[in-house]
């Protein structure tokens, strides 16, 4: 004898009786189904299930179709805020809505099925995905070597480098009582020169030390220093003479 | 006795350099494509497609012209498809589960279509298995929803020469498929009435 779904008796706090029965007060409003315990239901379903030898596919699925139902009716009703409000609606377009919204997740899965179909159907269809290859890229073998060889150039490569000269890198100054002799002599022989002169053909670094000979001179009193402004040629003449 | 002279018809010519063109191609061409890179009219590509489809041909050669994604594509003839199982891998078709081809379904026919929208019509979250599609290149990003900004995803060609649709309406009206609201309605009443009544 098949498992009638309808016939599934119940023994809920808010409901006793058949399962249509139940489904025929809540259609018609005149039982809450917020206060209806569907998990309840399930498992009176899979205990009248389990007393069973066989399974009965086709209750199965009707008793799926009726709880997810129900389901969906009272998760409506605990969120009267939805877009779609229920409250207005009387049980049978309630029942319509529900209907519809199943009917149409039943419309794509049976999309989905027509797809797997499809894709069983044509999965002796090969073709190219991607880009087709690139030219391949000419295969350059290396030529035999010695293994000798290879131990050579790495010894080569650990071997420590040679300590880089830096004889580049020293300065050589001309001694400073060089330029203090020279001013000097500049001094007593014509009494003034023109710093800039005497030094304008002299590498940087000589320029550099005859400008410290000069300070020299100033500290010691020897000579007397005057600039116009910066960058301006720069007179020295003789301390005493003035 | 006058030399037999072959005359060769120009859109032989045609489909030569048509054949060709399909043959580096790395997705379907389209008519118009076709014309333009030949500098020939659509009616002349279309005749040197014909010839083509002529030779190429289940049974006549291994490689097979298809009208597929809304253009023309060489493919292997199907009875070649075990040798060519051993030589390449499938992974776009391999292990597509329930939950995908459901979801590709329903983008499918009402893409561009997003995330939640796919939920709500599926009644659990979409989230994996839209990744695994796109993953896939079975579906693409087609731009965001006008009020929630949700992204919005839509098939790609490869979707369609995955499946042999030559286009969009090759699919089956979504009507004609699994039952309709008013049967499951009366299964609803059937039940109730019975003992309603």
């Amino acid at each position: 004898m098949a498992l009638a779904v309808r016939e599934l008796p119940l023994d809920l706090d808010a409901f006793e009786g058949p399962f249509d029965l139940l489904l025929t007060l809540v259609l018609r409003e005149e039982l809450e189904l917020r206060d209806v315990d569907i998990a309840e239901i399930v498992v009176a379903f899979l205990e009248r299930l389990a007393d069973r030898d066989e399974l009965d596919l086709d209750a199965c699925g009707e008793f799926l179709v009726l709880a997810s139902a129900l389901l969906e009716l009272k998760a409506r009703g605990l969120f009267p805020d939805e877009d779609l409000d229920l409250e207005g609606l009387d049980p049978e377009e309630a029942a319509e809505e529900l209907a519809e919204r199943l009917a149409a997740y039943r419309r794509f899965r049976a999309a989905a099925g027509w797809l797997e179909e499809r894709l069983k159907a044509e999965s002796d269809r090969y073709f190219r995905l991607g880009p087709a290859p690139l030219s391949p890229t000419a295969e350059r073998p290396l030529a035999q070597q010695e293994p000798a060889q290879l131990v050579s150039v790495l010894r080569a490569l650990a071997a420590e480098p040679p300590e880089p000269s830096l004889g580049h890198l020293v300065l050589s100054y001309p001694p400073l009582s060089r330029f203090l002799e020279r001013f000097r002599t500049l001094l007593r022989s014509r009494g003034r020169f023109a710093f800039d002169n005497e030094v304008d053909r002299l590498p940087r670094v000589d320029q550099v030390v005859a400008f410290l000979a000069l300070l020299e001179l100033r500290k010691r009193n020897e000579a007397q220093i005057a600039q116009a402004g910066p960058f301006e040629p720069i007179t020295v003449w003789n301390a005493s003479a003035s | 006795m006058e030399r037999l002279r072959l005359v060769e018809n120009p859109v032989d010519r045609l489909a030569r350099t048509v054949e060709a063109l399909l043959v580096i191609a790395s997705k379907p061409l389209s008519i118009d494509e076709l014309a333009t890179v030949t500098e020939e009219t659509e009616e002349r590509v279309e005749t040197a497609l014909g010839l083509i489809a002529g030779r190429l041909r289940e049974g006549r050669s291994g490689i097979v012209l298809e009208h597929v994604a809304g253009g023309y594509a060489l493919r292997a003839a199907r009875e070649a498809a075990e040798a060519c199982a051993r030589l390449v891998e499938r992974p776009v078709q391999r292990g597509l589960t329930q939950a995908a081809l459901e979801t590709l379904a329903v983008i499918a026919y009402l893409g561009p279509v997003s995330r939640p929208e796919i939920a709500r019509i599926r009644g659990v979250a979409a989230d994996s298995a839209v990744a695994g599609l796109v993953e896939r290149a079975l579906i693409a990003e087609a731009g965001r929803d006008q009020e929630g900004g949700a992204v919005r995803y839509e098939t790609t060609p490869l979707f369609e020469r995955v499946f042999g649709l030559s286009g969009p309406d090759d699919l089956p009206e979504l009507e004609d498929l699994g039952g309709d609201a008013d049967e499951l309605r009366a299964r609803l009443e059937d039940v109730a009435a019975r003992r309603g009544a």
